[in-house]
């Protein structure tokens, strides 16, 4: 599974190649059009979600508290990265060190609020979807990982991580 | 020299990777194993305890366990092996803890119990030891077929707010770690244990339910015909592993 989803990335056009396609002045309606059919799961979400999902910009700092809780974040337990003041990450996920320099901003976002639609076999939990959930606990339903705030810090955050040690 | 030819028949008629199957004692650090194997570790006085209850009269009936069943060294030895089994009064699957239950209720007269309660822990650990190191056998009453399909399904399934099924982390990611914590094959060999992290003995029921929980999804409810079916895929898929006692986890 993780090979797989490994190969898919691998696949995808360069980072930088993306940032610049990014950039071609897509018109707002064509834009959020694009971006509401990236969130019904119709669009096969190669692009990622380009619009931030609210108008505050992400917070880093608040971001690295998120990813670095275990509780909260979560992220940790399959991850490791940059992270010196978590004692022990999971190996579950690939190494988040660098990962602001090889995935573009709407590929970062995309990958927090649904993993799915990159990799619809992806052991990482949905953030900041609900969709197609079962059995979820009677405290946590109807309600998101993160908000969409949240996600908007935990981005801005990732897109910091360009260094490539820890 | 048969019994060899034997054994080797039985682990070529194993499925696919039945071979480099572990369990969490397998995986467990070596001073772990130590307290696993010491037949003084904290486990030790709930058998003590199972043990005296055995043949302790009960409920109305004033009938001890030992009245109907005699020495449990003889009458239950292979028993926790093969639970999950049928029951006709009930014509449904019942594991270990609820035949405990159902003899307390229908031949003790002593009413309902709680799946929980440490005198049913007791005497499950009690039980369960007389099949110390026999290979899990299961039931191949047919009846149970549905009921253990139904068990694959939802180990299978993906389940609560994290999205994840049993099989995604115990058959695809085993050996791998989850923060600290290694995760295991996820096989029903040590049961009833003390897990260092409750500082008591817990069942099966008990360690799913935290599983479930981890992934904010919704416990199946004690003794309910889902947490079953679950048990009894996981014994299958465990067939040939050996009962252990007195299991330690951390
Ligand atoms: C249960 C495991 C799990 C959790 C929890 C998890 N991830 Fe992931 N993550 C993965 C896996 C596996 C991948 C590989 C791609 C895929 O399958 O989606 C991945 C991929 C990623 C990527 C792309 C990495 C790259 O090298 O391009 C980013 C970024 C990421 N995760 C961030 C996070 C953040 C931030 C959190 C917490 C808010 C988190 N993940 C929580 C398992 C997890
Ligand atoms: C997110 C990963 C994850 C999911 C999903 C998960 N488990 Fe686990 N499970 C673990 C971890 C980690 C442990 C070991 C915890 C420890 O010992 O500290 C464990 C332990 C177990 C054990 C104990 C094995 C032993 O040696 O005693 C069983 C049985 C088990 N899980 C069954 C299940 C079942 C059934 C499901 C689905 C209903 C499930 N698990 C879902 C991670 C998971």
């Amino acid at each position: 599974m993780r090979g797989r989803g490994m190969r898919r990335r691998c696949a995808k056009p360069l980072a930088a190649e993306k940032r610049r396609r990014g950039k071609v002045g897509l018109n707002p309606t064509l834009r959020a059009t694009l971006a509401v059919l990236a969130l019904s799961g119709t669009a096969a979400g190669a692009d990622g979600l380009a619009t931030p999902l609210t108008a505050t910009p992400g917070d880093p700092a608040r971001g690295a508290q998120i990813v670095t809780d275990p509780q909260h974040g979560l992220c940790t337990l399959c991850h490791a990265g940059p992270f010196p003041q978590v004692a022990f990450t999971g190996t579950l996920g690939p190494d988040l060190t660098g990962v602001g320099a090889r995935r573009t901003l709407a590929d970062l976002r995309q990958q927090i609020v649904d993993s799915r639609r990159a990799n619809p076999d992806t052991i990482m939990p949905p953030y900041h979807s609900t969709e197609g959930l079962n059995r979820v606990g009677e405290r946590w339903q109807g309600t998101t990982l993160m908000t969409a705030q949240e996600v908007e810090d935990v981005v801005a955050y990732l897109a910091t991580l360009t260094g490539d040690t820890p | 020299m048969i019994r060899a030819a034997v054994l080797a028949g039985i682990v070529l008629a194993l499925p696919a990777g039945a071979q480099d199957r572990r369990t969490g004692y397998d995986d467990m650090s070596p001073a772990l194993q130590a307290m696993q194997d010491d037949p003084m570790n904290p486990a030790a006085f709930w058998l003590i305890d199972g043990e005296a209850l055995w043949s302790e009269p009960a409920g109305t009936r004033g009938q001890s366990c030992a009245d109907c069943h005699d020495a449990a060294e003889d009458s239950m030895a292979g028993v926790a092996a093969r639970y999950p089994a049928w029951d006709e009064e009930q014509a449904a699957p019942v594991d270990l803890n609820g035949r405990i239950a159902l003899c307390r209720d229908r031949h003790q007269g002593a009413g309902p119990q709680d799946r929980a309660d440490p005198d049913i822990l007791a005497l499950l650990a009690y039980v369960t030891h007389q099949s110390r190191g026999m290979p899990l056998t299961p039931d191949p009453d047919p009846r149970l077929d549905p009921a253990r399909a139904r068990g694959e399904t939802l180990f299978t399934t993906r389940m609560g707010q994290l999205n994840l099924s049993c099989a995604q982390c115990h058959d695809d990611n085993s050996g791998g770690h989850l923060a600290a914590a290694l995760i295991p094959q996820g096989h029903p060999t040590g049961y009833p244990q003390y897990r260092l992290e409750w500082e008591t003995l817990g069942t099966l029921e008990r360690r799913i339910r935290g599983c479930l929980t981890g992934v904010r999804a919704e416990p199946f409810a004690p003794g309910s015909a889902d947490f079953i079916a679950l048990a009894l895929y996981l014994q299958s898929r465990a067939a040939g592993l050996q009962v252990e006692t007195l299991p330690i986890r951390p």
